[in-house]
């Protein structure tokens, strides 16, 4: 077996007395594609900021190609971050910048590559997201929610990395768009052979993005395991999830009108 | 259920001296950040201009206003002990040595805190702060940093001309209200005035731009929530900074009235 790209073990958070991450063990290996699903508020977002040192764990491991990366110095996070993309759910644009000045901002700011070279890679990287250099004048605002998801998905993988992080990528955006954004991800992410681990509640995003699946709930992996074998993981709390079924063991705190 | 007095007298003594050590480890983050490279010259020059160049108007007339007023307010003191001919040196000491100083930074901290801690606010709020740490850039350096080199550069200039300009108005005033003569006006302010009043002036102009965009950037940059953090944040950055710039001002004047 592969050594892990990615290696979790025991790893906690909690805010005050709210314990959103409860020891989480996971292994993403090379060029595997990870998708963890779960509920809204179950942690998802909060693993993926304590394995890119947004956020520091309480306890355990985090390794990134066998490096312990928790209490990493500024230099050696910059270091380990540079193996890094990340598409965030809301896109995360820099909204004073030009669009091809966002996609650009990797290249030229952490890796010094000149900005007439950084513009045209900006622009590759954009028509790789089927965007026109065009596109590349405008601000984000100007933009619809898609084509802000396509520009921060461009920037994500300005910088070539062997790693990228999906947070919600189809969030808010119509079935045919959610289904373009899924397409250029498996793209994306097969052409650059990356690492991928992406966090949705989306089963069919899921479903087409990922190679193997895990289920977080009450800031544990309850399940996990291969796309295929989803339909049959014989755990009640997962055939509730992917079937969008309101009755079952996961209760949603909501009051009764 | 009520809180017995001494526990809340307990709970808001806590947060302030939290809030205080916050603000200082923020500040000390800051100030280590700009001591070493890179350093985003075309962010600090764009930051020149933001604080600089674009609060011009609004410095500048305060300025004109508070020597006119000082020149008028001071006649009608001055002329019930005949003592008019003391008028342009109280106009230029006063706004040397005070009213330019606290007036241009209380404008700036107006104009220029709210807008960086809304700017800053918001990219923490629309995850741009996180983004820019996965890109290999360091936030304090990229924002922060360029944000008070600006103001410590810029607030020292722009209360330089608020005192030129400062003066002109309380001599407009002088010639053409109160019948100075204007070469006399011009004698007696240049005669009165000494090195130390513009110097001192200059030392509180570049300490209250540190303020002002420590304030701004440190609520902005820990604001949380959407649009009601960022307001938030905003209010806290102008009220601050304002308070901070009138509490130093004293312990500024007193350490150069010991000089």
């Amino acid at each position: 077996m592969a050594p892990s790209k990615i290696s979790l073990r025991g790893v906690t958070k909690a805010f005050g007395p709210k314990k959103v991450l409860r020891g989480i063990d996971l292994d993403v290996t090379p060029g595997e594609s990870m998708v963890v699903i779960g509920g809204s508020g179950t942690g998802k977002s909060v693993l993926l900021k304590c394995i890119l040192g947004l956020m520091q764990p309480d306890d355990g491991s985090i390794k990134v190609d066998g490096v312990e990366t928790v209490d990493l110095g500024d230099h050696g996070r910059s270091q380990v971050l540079r193996k890094f993309g990340m598409l965030f759910q809301g896109g995360a644009l820099f909204d004073s910048l030009r669009v091809w000045e966002n996609v650009a901002f990797g290249p030229i700011q952490s890796d010094g590559m000149p900005t007439e070279q950084a513009r045209e890679v900006a622009i590759a990287k954009l028509g790789n997201v089927g965007l026109g250099p065009e596109i590349g004048e405008l601000f984000p605002s100007e933009l619809s929610g898609g084509m802000q998801k396509r520009v921060a998905l461009a920037r994500a993988i300005a910088r070539e990395p062997e790693i990228i992080f999906f947070d919600e990528p189809t969030t808010g955006l119509d079935p045919i768009m959610a289904d373009v954004i899924n397409d250029l991800i498996v793209k994306c992410v097969s052409d650059l052979g990356a690492t991928a681990v992406s966090i949705t509640h989306d089963m069919a995003s899921a479903r087409k993005i990922g190679h193997r699946i895990g289920m977080l709930y009450e800031g544990r992996l309850i399940w996990q395991g291969p796309v295929a074998d989803i339909d049959r993981s014989g755990n009640a709390h997962v055939d509730q999830f992917i079937h969008g079924r309101a009755e079952g063991p996961i209760q949603m705190q909501v009051r009764k009108l | 259920m009520s809180v017995p007095l001494v526990t809340l007298l307990g709970r808001v003594t806590l947060a302030f001296l939290e809030a205080i050590g916050s603000v200082t480890a923020f500040a000390l983050q800051a100030v280590r950040c700009a001591l070493q490279p890179p350093w985003y010259r075309k962010q600090i020059v764009h930051q020149i201009m933001e604080i600089g160049y674009y609060s011009l108007p609004v410095v500048g007339l305060t300025a004109i206003f508070t020597g006119m007023v000082l020149a008028l307010q001071s006649y009608t003191g001055f002329a019930r002990f005949s003592a008019e001919s003391a008028i342009p040196n109280v106009v230029v000491v006063s706004l040397t040595r005070e009213l330019g100083p606290v007036l241009a930074a209380l404008m700036v901290a107006g104009r220029v805190g709210a807008a960086m801690a809304a700017e800053i606010g918001t990219m923490r709020v629309t995850e741009q702060i996180d983004a820019l740490t996965t890109l290999s850039t360091n936030p304090f350096k990229y924002l922060v940093v360029p944000r008070l080199i600006a103001a410590v550069i810029t607030l020292p200039i722009l209360v330089l001309l608020a005192d030129i300009i400062g003066v002109l108005g309380g001599f407009l005033v002088g010639v053409y209200k109160l019948d100075f003569n204007d070469a006399a006006y011009l004698r007696n302010t240049l005669d009165f005035l000494q090195f130390q009043d513009v110097f001192s002036g200059l030392v509180k102009a570049a300490v209250f731009g540190f303020l002002i965009a420590l304030m701004g950037c440190y609520h902005g940059y820990t604001s949380k929530g959407g649009a009601q953090g960022v307001g938030m944040a905003t209010t806290s950055a102008v009220v601050s900074a304002s308070m901070l710039i009138l509490t130093f001002n004293y312990f500024l004047t007193e350490a150069f009235f010991a000089l």
